[in-house]
């Protein structure tokens, strides 16, 4: 969706991700999602009286991948207590890190070429999970509220971005970009669906050239869709209410999926005073720098250095071939590519069956073997079989029936199909169709595919198309 | 008997576990119903670790350097299973699911945990009379406080109850009813001693410590308390203290500072015993020097927002909603606030207000922030003491036990109290209270050895001296 002329939209995002950790930020608690209430809790994240926090090592490895991910100074930091009262919360103050982050001031790529900065990321705990009843899900009046604590101190990593974005739709690359970053270093499984991320947007409009409006910071966006149609709704809502001669308010808002707008949850003057202050609790978190550079040195490539990687293998690649690319490094399967590259095979047949069959069934592809991938596309460029067949053959190697696709094809039957028998079908179909072979002569090229099709199924698309079209040109 | 003598005796098989054991609740049962020193025993668990204890030396095993030993806990330590209540109505009958390592430790030094003893409020107080289950009389005169906050065990040391028993010192709660109660009484340098299962007031300053009726069971009590802990992030990484084998190492040659800041204002003979103890020093050898630390007078300033806005978070978690006590409300907003109403006492529901308007915005960098900042200039200030010096010497409290009402009424004085025994909990050194005179209706008069940070031994050897010379006084 694009402003009225003259207006300008400001958007930062701020992004959390739960970490891919054994066990919580604090405790020694399973991390775990979706298990029964309260199975994963002790007297530490219950906050029992009496428990002290110890620091998760691997929490601190995973947050500073994600500050080297993302460009950032990693540097000594602290934590401090935020105070308030909640019962999801189960000290009544969440661990979290103030004036001294682990990560920051870095910086985000995203595909079309724009940088967006990172202010800071750092390393909290999450909340508890409350369920209000009877109340419409508010705590207020709520006449009985049930907490499940699993997720009580389960790491969280918060990535601030600067107020960079300019439009929904580079909100929504940003957002996309960071999720498949921060799956390609391993600290998270990128689980929107799961609350494995979940964002806030800050949200303000300006006219052109002015400095920066009042925002507002817009809560609840559980999916890429909503985080794009928040946005745009909350642009136009502030640009109608400046235009009308409002003033916009700093408040945080609540997005409604449903509906799809958004509304006042709190105003700015309601807002809690957190009080925060150092947790006397833990010391000062000073990552040994060899530590710091064994982290920067061993990260994975991440997905902008890969697409081009990838992308280097095609000559001058169609737009449907980049969306392949950017779909394949988004699953992190193009090692078939690129296996195929290194064994001189058809890198566009490749890139396609990676795009399509592969990711159809990426829970499965570690069943596949990249020479199997790497036989499959060279059968299919041969024109040993078909294309149909080569889609057959990756469907069944990742289901698991063979793991060899020779004798996968063999027990399938897609034979290559003996010529002579081609050329007799060819000749017998011409017979028994000849109103169609007549406009195929005079020049109708779409009644190839009728031929071809007639061939298919009396082949059970044993056939080559390719073949079927040569046989018929041969006798027009 | 001591607690040392205690252990070695049955060790050797002379005497039981379980005689030692019946004779201290003997007493307890005799005397506690008027000291109200005990809030709970555990008679069954004592007599279950009694039995294993002669057990083991039956089976010719030691059972540690504790076998046998009575030691009592202060009711904000968790003990699996065994009520525990910070002496507030908010925990109601809550029992922890689990163990503090300073009390696993002692469990497997063949201690016997006979019990849970009263304090004020989270140990919040220096006289007892803050705790929800009444207060706790002085053993000395029934008619005064026994100090605190943990009176209960500097009473229940004091009444012969048990020979040692563990305390906690935020501001001064081991050292000033020690004084008191004419007992020994140790705060261990920050992070020596587990913080794990202690229920916080303030986590900065609260420190574990050991009461006793001699320095040598203080020295060796922290032995088995003292040392790492990983369930605890400010533990110090070092091992279990060696003092006992110091203990008798004397003073000799040792620079000891008598510090004016720490006795001026007290009463005469609190004054007296500072001074004669300085004589008692000196002759053992020791080159005892006047000194004058100014920043000390800002300690009790700094610490009376600090442990307060460390309260005020430490203490948000008793909302009633996983444990302890809970009055019902409308909603669970109203559910916590009721809770919090009834189950804090004033003197609690006070600190944590202080402690919330010392952090709340427009006034965290005039209260809190200036309270950390003349932290540091006292930390700077003892550190180029001890530049000069081994050892501080002063007073422990300002006066003697003082009779039940005397202060209640008045905060401030109260406060006042801690005025000799906060800085050391703010810098984070160890301190220790030796019994040394008496004062005022025959009471007792302790004077207190401070040292820098992990100098418990040397210290140690100082106090051992004011108690020998105290026994030829």
């Amino acid at each position: 969706m694009s402003l009225p002329d003259g207006w300008e939209l400001v958007v930062g995002l701020e992004v959390h991700t739960e970490l891919l950790t054994a066990s919580k930020l604090f405790c020694g608690c399973e991390n775990r999602f979706g298990e029964e209430p309260n199975t994963h809790v002790c007297p530490v994240c219950l906050g029992l009286p009496g428990s002290l926090p110890v620091l998760n090592r691997q929490a601190v490895e995973l947050a500073m991948r994600i500050g080297a991910a993302l460009h950032c100074t990693i540097a000594p930091s602290t934590f401090h207590r935020k105070n308030y009262f909640y019962p999801d919360q189960s000290k009544d103050y969440q661990i979290s890190q103030y004036d001294l982050p682990i990560n920051s001031r870095g910086y985000l790529d995203l595909p079309d070429g724009s940088r967006i900065g990172i202010e800071r990321a750092h390393l909290e705990e999450d909340t508890g999970k409350t369920t209000h009843l009877s109340s419409g899900g508010r705590l207020q009046g709520a006449e009985r509220s049930l907490v499940d604590y699993n997720r009580c101190g389960v790491p969280l990593v918060e990535i601030v971005s600067a107020p960079d974005i300019r439009s929904s739709a580079q909100a929504r690359a940003y957002a996309s970009e960071l999720r498949s970053v921060l799956i390609a270093t391993g600290a998270s499984d990128g689980r929107l669906e799961e609350g494995s991320i979940r964002f806030d947007a800050n949200v303000s409009v300006r006219r052109a050239g002015e400095p920066f409006g009042t925002r507002c910071e817009i809560k609840n966006l559980n999916s890429l869709r909503s985080l794009q149609r928040a946005i745009d709704y909350e642009a136009q809502r502030q640009i109608d209410l400046i235009e009308s001669g409002g003033v916009v308010r700093q408040e945080t808002r609540h997005w409604d999926e449903g509906l799809g707008e958004t509304s006042t949850l709190r105003v700015k003057e309601d807002a809690e005073d957190y009080r925060y202050f150092r947790d006397p609790d833990l010391v000062d978190l000073a990552p040994e720098p060899a530590w710091v550079d064994e982290v920067r040195h061993r990260l994975p490539p991440m997905p902008s250095e890969r697409r081009s990687a990838l992308g280097a293998l095609l000559s001058s690649p169609t737009s449907a071939q980049l969306d392949a690319v950017e779909a394949v490094v988004e699953l992190g399967i193009e090692r078939f590519v690129h296996a195929v590259a290194r064994e001189n095979g058809d890198v566009v047949i490749a890139l396609s069956r990676a795009a399509n069959e592969l990711a159809s069934a990426v829970d499965e592809v570690d069943r596949l073997a990249e020479h199997s991938f790497v036989t499959v596309v060279d059968m299919e460029a041969s024109g040993e079989v078909s294309a149909t067949q080569a889609k057959a053959l990756l469907a069944g190697l990742l289901a698991g029936e063979d793991s060899d696709p020779r004798s996968l094809a063999r027990a399938k039957g897609f034979e290559k199909m003996d010529q002579s028998a081609l050329s007799t079908l060819v000749e017998e179909l011409i017979g028994a169709h000849p109103d169609e072979w007549s406009r195929y002569r005079g020049g109708d090229e779409k009644l190839a595919q009728f031929f071809i099709g007639q061939v298919m199924r009396r082949t059970k698309g044993q056939a080559n198309g390719k073949t079927v079209i040569e046989e018929l040109n041969a006798r027009r | 008997m001591n607690a040392r003598t205690t252990a070695q005796r049955v060790r050797r098989g002379e005497i039981s576990a379980v005689s030692v054991l019946e004779d201290s609740l003997a007493r307890i049962h005799a005397e506690n119903p008027r000291l109200n020193a005990f809030l709970r025993l555990d008679e069954e668990g004592a007599r279950a670790a009694a039995e294993r204890v002669d057990a083991l030396v039956a089976a010719g095993d030691d059972p540690g350097p504790l076998a046998g030993v009575p030691i009592a806990l202060k009711d904000n330590l968790c003990q699996r299973g065994v009520v525990t209540t910070c002496a507030s109505r908010i925990l109601g009958e809550w029992r922890p699911p689990y163990t503090a390592t300073v009390v696993e430790r002692l469990a497997g030094a063949g201690a016997l945990l006979v019990g849970k003893t009263n304090l004020d409020e989270f140990a919040m107080g220096s006289s007892t009379e803050n705790s929800a289950y009444g207060p706790t009389l002085n053993p000395r005169d029934l008619s005064r406080v026994p100090g605190g906050s943990s009176g209960g065990s500097a009473a229940a040391v004091a009444a012969d109850f048990t020979p040692v028993a563990l305390g906690s010192d935020t501001g001064g709660s081991i050292r000033q009813p020690a004084s008191f109660c004419g007992v020994v009484g140790l705060k261990p340098t920050y992070g020596l001693v587990s913080r794990f299962g202690l229920v916080a007031f303030a986590s900065s300053l609260d420190q574990i410590g050991p009461f006793s009726t001699t320095v040598e069971d203080a020295a060796l009590t922290l032995e088995v308390i003292g040392g790492h802990d990983p369930r605890d992030s400010t533990s110090l990484r070092v091992g279990a203290p060696q003092l006992v084998a110091h203990v008798d190492d004397g003073v000799a040659g040792r620079r000891v500072g008598l510090v004016r800041e720490l006795f001026e204002g007290a009463d005469a003979e609190v004054v007296a015993a500072v001074h004669t103890a300085a004589e008692v020093l000196r002759a053992a050898g020791a080159d005892v020097v006047d000194l004058s630390i100014p920043e000390l007078s800002l300690g009790l300033s700094a610490y009376y927002i600090i442990a307060p806005a460390e309260a005020s978070s430490n203490l948000a978690r008793f909302d009633g909603v996983r444990f302890g006590h809970r009055v019902s409300g409308e909603d669970v907003t109203a559910m916590m606030e009721a809770t919090r109403t009834f189950g804090f006492g004033d003197e609690v529901k006070r600190r944590i207000m202080l402690g919330t308007y010392a952090l709340s915005a427009g006034y965290y960098d005039a209260y809190y922030g200036q309270a950390l900042k003349v932290r540091t200039l006292m930390i700077d200030a003892f550190a180029r003491a001890y530049q000069h010096v081994d050892l501080l010497l002063g007073a422990t409290a300002p006066t003697v036990a003082f009779p039940f009402g005397a202060k209640s009424h008045d905060p401030m004085t109260m406060y006042l109290n801690d005025v000799f025994t906060i800085p050391t909990n703010l810098v984070g050194h160890p301190a220790i209270s030796v019994p040394f005179a008496t004062g005022e209706g025959g009471l007792p008069v302790g004077v207190q050895l401070l040292g820098p940070g992990m100098s418990e031994s040397v210290m140690l050897a100082g106090a051992r001296i004011l108690e020998r010379d105290r026994e030829g006084l």
